[in-house]
């Protein structure tokens, strides 16, 4: 009998085109999705060099992270954003690039247009000018992040030069107490591994909680591995991942829908592969979470308190507590749920689905947003809109005050004239809570879509379970 | 691409652990359509306050780490996105190598592809060179000897380091990548072959 193989085994194997003499591999890339901010320099780069796209029908492109998510029929009004979503525009058109414009239904963030397309399909190795892109591992995909010298290498080759990293395995036991999210447990894994927890590893995210999550709470967990230092994180494609692609516009149809089926199933991890390194957390410990700092390991339940740098014995950590602090504006050892918040954003590519805006409707519901705070809800893409609306949740959002906008990665990172200004505090469903990330001096707090919602009611962080 | 094998200058201690590529380079200059230019924007918000005045407690707005080429930085160096303008606002400033404790991973990669040559030691060591990069007017950087040398009290010091040889050699010879693997053409090509016999359906189904 062969070796037991993990999932990240199997795809790396079946990728190789060949080996080099210094032993880097090059690997074979399924699938590439392209934006505005990190292809332009890459297609410069082809231009000059006289090199073609190889496979322009594996390419995707479309804008996300400059656009507007309001009066989009005025276009972009920033000329510096404008310039580089038209040159996306040109640069797809110029190579035979299929690109989704503004005034696309489907376009959206690139994270959440793949999997809507069916672009994203399991034992796909997936690449984008995007550290995000491990969401795309949540159909059993290898999909990571890379450097734009690395989109270029892709255009031109349709391959990479990669080193093979190390197997995790990240194993969540038993059930979740009732209300606790993908987003939950995602934060919970980053405060117990840490930022660079996972630096030089695949992980593998596995137990009963994780086949439990519906395809959009799995993207939720795989998207916050590059949170936790992972470049790619993956889950091994069952029936939950197979009826989500059923009927997708790029997914096999008829016959070759059983065949790739059978397929996709094969490729989960046998039963004994080897892991370097295994986690275990049982899933009923895990409560609503929060993060009171600014990095993503910065967490705590949201029963906790902000931490104090005196009981922390570490020099290094201590002075980063004490700066996170000062950022945040908060002092050591407050209930977290008295921190008042004046901002909410709920989206991005962690957070933008249609499940995230359901359970944020249920939550806004005959309820009204706390006066004095402006919440935002900025779906994902444009199908997630129609959807949203299709389903009334729009009246929803607008009828308890939210502000309900178009789709793009908006607040999460503040490229487009969504920001939070100077020591402005913002209840986020995003995935980086780094100084400036939502706009210079804004202070970000992580949380699930419920959480971001409960907050809009009371105006302070506090646990959705008990409005 | 850029080459490295060695260097001679001063160094800047960056005392904070988990530098993000938000901090390197903001999002606000991340608009552009080119590599270039990206130097005068490196740590900007840590650097300028919002009035845009320097803030002279920085280490990098300090006269003695005018011309430094070397950054000594905490652990976890570079984490965050995927932002190749990270490596190219470093590089245009004018460093060419960063010594940490450890680095994120994309980041890592990138510095590969631009000319930055990123040293890994142990914490103590990076603490130690922090302290006293203010004392030491040069380290000299051998990628070749792989190896850090220089001056104190008098004394010749010399640190080793470990890097992955595949890109030791993509740094000494600036090899230009895509050319080594379109060399290879030939495999890819096979290689598409085989798969579109295994898994036809990844073929020939593209958006309209």
């Amino acid at each position: 009998m062969s070796t037991p193989k993990t999932i990240y085994d199997k795809i790396w194997e079946s990728h190789i085109v060949d080996t080099n003499d210094d032993g880097t591999t090059i690997l074979y890339i399924d699938r590439h999705l392209v934006h505005e901010v990190t292809s332009p320099q890459a297609f410069e780069g082809l231009r000059l060099s006289g090199r073609k796209v190889r496979r322009p029908e594996f390419t995707l492109a479309t804008a996300d992270h400059n656009v507007p998510t309001a009066d989009r029929d005025k276009g972009i009004a920033d000329p510096d954003s404008k310039l580089q979503v038209e040159t996306l525009e040109m640069n797809a058109k110029e190579n035979n690039i299929t690109y989704l414009p503004m005034t696309d239904k489907r376009q959206g963030i690139v994270h959440i247009v793949g999997p809507e397309q069916g672009f994203t399909q399991p034992g796909m190795t997936i690449v984008c000018g995007d550290s995000h892109t491990s969401t795309h591992g949540a159909f059993g995909a290898l999909a990571w992040g890379i450097g734009t010298s690395e989109v270029e290498h892709t255009l031109a080759t349709q391959t990479l030069v990669q080193t093979k990293a190390k197997n995790m395995c990240i194993k969540i036991t038993g059930k979740v107490i009732e209300g606790v999210t993908a987003k939950d447990i995602v934060l919970a894994i980053i405060r117990k591994i840490g930022t660079a927890g996972g630096t030089g590893y695949v992980i593998e995210y596995t137990g009963e909680a994780i086949r439990n999550l519906s395809m959009e709470g799995r993207m939720t967990v795989c998207n916050m591995s590059i949170e936790a230092g992972a470049r790619a994180g993956l889950i091994s494609p069952d029936e939950t991942t197979c009826e989500y692609l059923r009927g997708r516009p790029l997914a096999p149809k008829g016959e070759v829908f059983e065949d790739a089926v059978n397929y996709w199933k094969s490729l989960a991890s046998d039963e004994g592969a080897h892991y370097d390194s295994v986690v275990e957390i049982r899933a009923d410990e895990i409560i609503p979470q929060i993060t009171w700092g600014t990095s993503p390991e910065d967490v705590v339940s949201i029963d906790g308190f902000v931490p104090d740098p005196e009981n922390e014995k570490n020099t290094d950590k201590k002075k980063s507590i004490e700066r996170a602090l000062d950022y945040m504006g908060l002092e050591p050892n407050m209930p977290v749920n008295e921190i008042k918040i004046d901002k909410v954003f709920i989206g991005s590519c962690t957070n933008g689905r249609i499940e995230d805006l359901r359970a944020v409707s249920q939550i806004a519901k005959g309820r009204k947003v706390e006066k004095g705070v402006h919440a935002m809800i900025v779906p994902g893409s444009g199908l997630v809109k129609e959807q949203a609306e299709k389903e009334g949740l729009d009246k929803i959002f607008i009828e308890a005050g939210f502000d309900w906008r178009d789709p793009g990665c908006s607040m999460c990172l503040a490229m487009n004239a969504d920001k939070l200004q100077p020591q402005e505090r913002c209840a986020s469903t995003s995935n980086r809570n780094f100084e400036g990330r939502q706009g210079r001096g804004g202070r970000t707090h992580l949380m699930s879509p419920q959480m971001a919602a409960a907050a809009a009611i009371r105006g302070k962080l506090t646990d959705f379970r008990d409005l | 691409m850029e080459k490295f094998n060695k260097l001679s200058g001063h160094a800047i201690p960056l005392r904070i652990t988990n530098v993000d590529t938000d901090m390197i380079i903001p999002k606000q200059f991340l608009k552009t359509i080119k590599r270039t230019g990206l130097g005068e924007f490196l740590f900007y918000e840590l650097r300028y306050d919002q009035d845009g005045n320097k803030i002279s407690s920085f280490a990098l707005n300090q006269e003695q780490y005018k011309d430094a080429s070397i950054l000594i930085a905490g652990k976890n160096f570079g984490c965050g996105s995927s932002r190749e303008h990270a490596p190219w606002s470093i590089a245009d400033y004018g460093i060419k190598c960063i010594i940490a404790p450890s680095y994120a991973d994309i980041f890592y990669n990138n510095c590969f592809k631009n000319g930055i040559l990123p040293i890994i030691l142990d914490e103590a060591t990076v603490s130690r060179l922090q302290d006293s990069s203010d004392s030491i007017l040069n380290f000299n950087i051998d990628l070749e000897k792989q190896n850090i040398t220089f001056l104190e009290n008098n004394e010749k010091k010399e640190i080793s380091f470990e890097i992955d040889p595949a890109k030791k050699k993509c740094l000494l010879e600036g090899l230009d990548d895509i050319g080594l693997t379109l060399n290879k053409v030939a495999s890819i090509g096979h290689f598409e072959e085989g798969q579109e016999n295994e898994i036809p359906w990844l073929y020939g189904n593209k958006l309209k």
